[in-house]
């Protein structure tokens, strides 16, 4: 269970509040985010600075607004139909920006949920590409990982190649495609983008606590940024009220880390 | 023209070595009854084409599979399928995987009748790399772009289960989302159907559920009734997801717990000893719809 004292936050309640930034400014678009931490960061830019995303049940319905985690009380206010079908011609048009949980990641941004090893006889078969390749080619996406390692961020190409990123080798002449578009990926670690030079990874923000040389060594390739990067800022205290009271009241994305240990207090009330 | 039929008829009409579309959706409206069927007789060699749920995995432990063509396999509530990995891990069958999209339209051009439909979904992946098969195509009007052709997927039959029907192949699908049950309709050459209920063409499509009818009754060659058919997969409206019983499914991975998960769930004289087995009618109406 999280520490919910009113001036401390957890590193769940930080890692909501910067996934919801992979959506300000995003416009009217449909907001998915894969998983509990995800869910509830795209709760909170709806909630916060973009009353215009959209966002579904997470099975065929549009709802009007963002309801809490777990088993619902009230039926919420349904605003549409989003069955798969018609989720599919939303996004080839690329009026979304999905947050996803890749098992695999590359410096080219190329993402991996299919199988771990070899392809034939896999060490590990896990979900398949599902719809990586469509939206990796449509729309922006941003990764959330809450476990920052080298056996994620690898250090040569993903064991699958799921989503299409800025390896140049793959495309012909070396162009990369402008539907190529990568938002953010947010960590346990700290905030990353894909903007450097050639989009190479780089550093955007520390979580507290969090060193370069612990992100350099967690990652299996070079990361960019200056030397000494920010630190993550941390939820408002209205923002903190949202997560713990609006949208996930049971505290469900305490169980997304071993231990989510309190890393911070919020401005203004220490 | 009557269609009704028994699910054993159904799968005595299919071959060693045909292509079969499964309706549904993961966890969801999976004809599981008349897979069920598939995994009592002496089918083999199967190419299969799915939204994969339990149903692949049932047929991959059974040997049932010769190749599946797939973008993902899932329990919804449990994110893995067990004996789908373990068979993909032991190589078990061939493989054509791509994405969900990619299947939609590989669906779609069958339907269509025209060989490939050209998308830019799969460009930049390993999707082309292990799918040697798969070809790409350039435009030829000006923009010159490249494209991957998706191929259509025909299928020699698809399984599909739904809420009502009637005799003539009339069908409604009341759930929230019909899924892509009438491209692989529209896809095969065969289409069986199991329905939760069997009633009157006057109660199947008012004007009012007309628009939940997934596809007319000429693309249905036979109807079976088999109530609660979808189990364990949800069959909402009526009952939602079985976790419990799949949690014992994705359990069975030993050769003795799978032989006994068979022995009392599979190897049965008929569908409504599988209910029993699975805790009876009003255990399974009471499951509660699936919140995701």
């Amino acid at each position: 269970m999280s520490d919910t004292t009113p001036d401390r936050y957890t590193l769940s309640e930080l890692c909501v509040v910067a996934c919801a930034e992979v959506w300000r400014g995003a416009g009217e678009v449909l907001a998915t985010g894969i998983g509990v931490i995800p869910r509830i960061a795209a709760g909170l830019a709806r909630l916060t600075f973009n009353p215009d995303l959209m966002m579904t049940d997470g099975e065929a319905y549009l709802l009007a607004e963002p309801v809490a985690l777990g088993p619902r009380t009230v039926p919420p206010v349904v605003e549409g139909w989003m069955p798969y079908s018609r989720t599919f011609d939303l996004l080839w048009s690329g009026r979304r920006h999905a947050l996803v949980g890749p098992v695999q990641v590359d410096r080219y941004a190329q993402m991996n949920i299919s199988i771990v090893g070899d392809y034939a006889r896999p060490k590990a078969a896990i979900l398949g590409v599902r719809g990586f390749p469509g939206n990796s080619i449509s729309h922006p996406n941003s990764m959330f990982v809450p476990n920052h390692s080298p056996r994620v961020f690898v250090a040569g190409e993903v064991d699958m190649v799921c989503s299409a990123g800025f390896n140049p080798a793959r495309w012909p002449d070396g162009k990369i495609p402008a539907g190529i578009r990568i938002g953010r990926v947010i960590t346990d670690l700290g905030v990353f983008d894909f903007d450097g030079p050639r989009h190479a990874a780089q550093i955007r923000s520390l979580h507290p606590g969090v060193t370069r040389q612990q992100v350099v060594e967690a990652t299996g390739f070079p990361l960019l940024g200056v030397e000494s990067p920010p630190v993550t800022p941390g939820p408002t205290a209205g923002q903190l009220a949202l997560i713990r009271e609006r949208l996930d009241p049971r505290g469900m994305r305490s169980a997304t880390f071993k231990e989510d240990r309190v890393i911070g207090t919020v401005a203004g009330t220490a | 023209m009557n269609k009704l039929m028994t699910a054993a008829q159904v799968v005595a009409q299919l071959q060693d070595g045909m292509t079969v579309g499964i309706g549904g959706w993961a966890a969801r409206r999976k004809p599981m009854a008349l897979v069920r069927e598939i995994l009592r007789s002496p089918l083999r060699d199967l190419t299969v084409v799915s939204y994969g749920g339990p149903d692949v995995g049932l047929l991959a432990a059974s040997g049932k599979l010769r190749k599946l063509v797939y973008g993902f396999v899932t329990l919804d509530v449990l994110p893995l399928d067990t004996h789908f990995r373990n068979a993909r891990q032991a190589g078990a069958f061939d493989v054509m995987e791509i994405d969900e999209g990619m299947l939609q339209l590989g669906l779609r051009a069958a339907a269509m009748g025209v060989p490939f439909l050209p998308t830019r979904v799969g460009l930049g992946t390993d999707i082309l790399k292990h799918s040697p098969g798969l070809r790409t195509v350039r435009s030829p009007y000006d923009d010159g772009e490249t494209f991957v052709a998706m191929p259509a997927l025909k299928l020699d039959a698809a399984l599909l289960h739904v809420s009502e029907a009637d005799e003539r192949g009339n069908s409604v699908i009341m759930s929230p989302d019909p899924f892509f049950d009438e491209l692989m309709g529209r896809a095969a050459a065969s289409v069986y159907i199991s329905c939760e209920r069997l009633v009157p063409t006057a109660q199947v499509c008012s004007r009012e559920r007309a628009r939940y009818q997934p596809f007319e009754r000429s693309v249905v060659t036979g109807v079976v009734e088999i109530p609660l058919g979808a189990h364990p997969t949800a069959g909402v409206p009526g009952y939602g997801i079985d976790v419990e019983h799949l949690k014992e499914y994705a359990a069975a991975t030993s050769p003795e717990l799978w032989q006994s998960y068979r022995a009392r769930y599979i190897d049965l004289d008929s569908h409504q000893a599988y209910v029993e087995a699975a805790g009876g009618q009003a255990r399974i109406n009471a499951i509660a719809p699936p919140v995701f």
